[in-house]
């Protein structure tokens, strides 16, 4: 490993959850005990997954370093190597080397209270702080999560959806695109920065952590300046096209600024320093 | 260590090749064929070309292959084996011929290979390889190393540097490294005592052309700029000007499959090219030439400098040489630096 940096783990599929159309979560062990043992990352990181024969893919990790023994990844099948990964079974070996990237600043948040906003397949991304947060709730005040996705269907992790709306020290507001409910749909029906308005969460001593499509972003960064979140106080991820996750095949940066190693984790203070090449 | 001088007669030059061969070393050095000059694997002195003021494609290629296996795959009935490149495997090279503009560029692709990641694969190959410089004696319009921090005789990256005292002289040949003097060693009779000797006045006038520094700062605010977009507009995006560049480092990693055995290879890939950061979902950050362009200039001469203290270019020209557009690298970068922001 230490020799040649695009060595990847073994990684064992152990489970595969179907989430919505096109969505798939990988539960992953390390084949050898030894890779498991020295491997450890934070909330926020990325690696490369790899089906061998197809090429390499990049997401984040979405479990939570507090679980131990296992990595997660949800992905959505649309390219070569998504597709790939799609038509692996329970069993399958696939590559995955990481974790790259900066991370998010938990430690930092400690007692405040903290809003989660998702949209679509950028819930995967958050699910890793979200569950990383409420493994060490005593450390936080409020947690709200506020999560959309065009049709019901669409939807990611339901079961767990599920639970969090069960808790008594969550709140959880999930809302779909106008014409993407069910007929027995109970959540909010509109988009996720109407709703944020709507909902009108409170700023104070409070951590906002965003992610969704561009547009979905563009929108809710706004809404949260009106109701007082400072730019050093909303935290988003960055995804763009890589292909090492270490700063050198020169793809991912936006500007000076590399998302490979000095994100992927940004503040929107931080995204305001950098051009608009993202 | 102290720089050694030392006299190599002309007529010395291939016994010295011949020793090394003799020392089973391998030898790349310039060979021209189809009016193209290249390194290739030399197996005789006759066949070195002479009198090129540059070689058509950079000798990057030795520590940084075009293609180049990362690790080898099998699936089998246990499930799956995975074996990295054996880094004992890559060969020791001297590296005959090379311009003291390519020497640098060495260091500038290694300084993106060791940023923070320690890519042991390229220190390999390139600690194995030993730089036998050239000084140059001709320079022609498309030449400025001496706009961007180097000089016709400069010795950095050149384990050895030989510079010609004159059109058909001896040449004065500076023992740089432990590596040079290694080799230097194996024919030591071939470099003889040296009195005295200028090699200043037999280098290639290369005029300075611009001021890097300057350019740098002026970069740092030039983002927005429409002079792009004026620069770029006959751009194809083909990437030869990558592909030239002694210090252009990005790549693409690929696999290449073969039934149940396969390897991941890395590709020499460019910032030019209009895919190069598509996202899966259609969404392109640079998604027009003029984007790349900028993305060329401002990696080379306002990234780099930042991030990893050395500049991306070496003057070389070679991209304004192989351009099929005419772009010349020279002329944008003085016009950046004319025009007002």
């Amino acid at each position: 490993m230490m020799d040649n940096l695009y060595m990847p783990y073994l990684m064992r599929i152990e489970r595969i959850t179907y989430e919505a159309p096109g969505v798939k979560t990988f539960m992953l062990k390390f084949v050898n005990e030894a890779d498991e043992d020295k491997f450890s990352y934070k909330a926020g990181q990325f690696g490369e997954y790899s089906v061998y024969g197809v090429g390499e893919s990049t997401f984040c990790i979405a479990s939570p370093p507090t679980r131990k023994g296992y990595i997660e990844c949800t992905f959505r099948q649309t390219g070569k190597v998504t597709n790939a990964l799609s038509g692996c079974e329970e069993g399958s070996i696939i590559g995955f080397r990481g974790p790259y990237g900066n991370v998010f600043p938990i430690e930092e948040w400690k007692g405040k209270s903290l809003l989660f906003i998702a949209g679509g397949i950028a819930l995967p991304p958050m699910r890793c702080v979200i569950w990383n947060a409420l493994d060490l709730r005593e450390n936080f005040k409020d947690v709200t999560i506020i999560y959309g996705a065009r049709t019901v269907k669409d939807l990611v992790y339901k079961d767990e959806l599920k639970d969090w709306e069960l808790r008594k020290d969550v709140k959880l507001i999930t809302t779909v695109d106008p014409g993407g409910e069910s007929p027995d749909w109970k959540g909010e029906i509109g988009f996720v920065p109407t709703i944020v308005e709507k909902i009108a969460p409170s700023s104070k001593d409070t951590i906002a952590i965003v992610c969704g499509p561009p547009v979905m972003i563009k929108y809710t960064f706004p809404v949260l300046a009106k109701l007082g979140f400072t730019d050093e106080n909303i935290y988003t991820t960055l995804e763009n096209r890589m292909k090492c996750g270490f700063g050198k095949c020169g793809r991912c940066n936006v500007g000076k600024v590399y998302v490979c190693k000095d994100g992927p984790v940004f503040t929107v203070a931080q995204l305001k320093e950098l051009p608009d090449e993202y | 260590m102290n720089i050694d001088k030392r006299l190599v007669r002309k007529d010395s030059l291939e016994k010295l090749f011949d020793i090394l061969k003799q020392n089973s070393k391998k030898i790349y050095a310039p060979v021209t064929k189809n009016g193209k000059t290249t390194f290739r694997d030399t197996a005789s002195f006759s066949l070195i070309s002479t009198g090129y003021i540059q070689t058509t494609e950079s000798s990057k290629d030795i520590a940084f292959p075009r293609t180049e296996k990362l690790l080898d795959y099998s699936k089998n009935k246990e499930g799956m084996s995975v074996k990295g490149i054996d880094l004992k495997d890559i060969p020791e090279v001297i590296l005959w011929g090379i311009r003291p503009c390519d020497a640098i560029g060495i260091g500038e692709l290694g300084s993106i290979f060791n940023w923070d990641y320690k890519d042991e694969i390229y220190n390999n190959r390139s600690s194995k390889v030993t730089v036998f410089g050239f000084s140059c004696n001709k320079s022609d319009e498309y030449c400025f190393c001496t706009s961007v921090g180097g000089n016709p005789g400069n010795t950095e990256g050149s384990d050895i540097l030989f510079t010609r005292m004159g059109e058909d002289g001896d040449y004065i040949a500076e023992i740089l490294t432990e590596k040079g003097q290694a080799v230097a060693e194996i024919a030591s009779g071939i470099f003889e005592r040296l009195e005295t000797a200028d090699k200043e006045k037999f280098l290639a006038d290369v005029p300075v052309k611009f001021n890097h520094n300057e350019i740098s700062e002026k970069l740092d605010k030039f983002f927005e700029s429409k002079e792009w977009v004026d620069q770029s507009l006959r751009c194809l995006g083909c990437g030869a000007c990558a592909y030239v560049c002694p210090t252009c480092a990005c790549f693409d990693i690929e696999d290449e499959a073969h039934g149940k055995n396969g390897s991941r290879v890395r590709c020499w890939d460019s910032c030019g090219f209009s895919h190069f950061t598509v996202h899966t979902s259609g969404h392109n950050p640079r998604d027009v030439q003029s984007a790349r362009w900028r993305q060329r200039i401002m990696h080379k001469f306002s990234y780099m400098p930042e991030r990893l203290s050395v500049y991306g270019c070496t003057g070389c020209g070679r991209c304004s040489r192989a351009c099929p557009v005419d772009m010349n690298i020279l002329e944008h970068l003085i016009s950046i630096q004319e025009v007002t922001v």
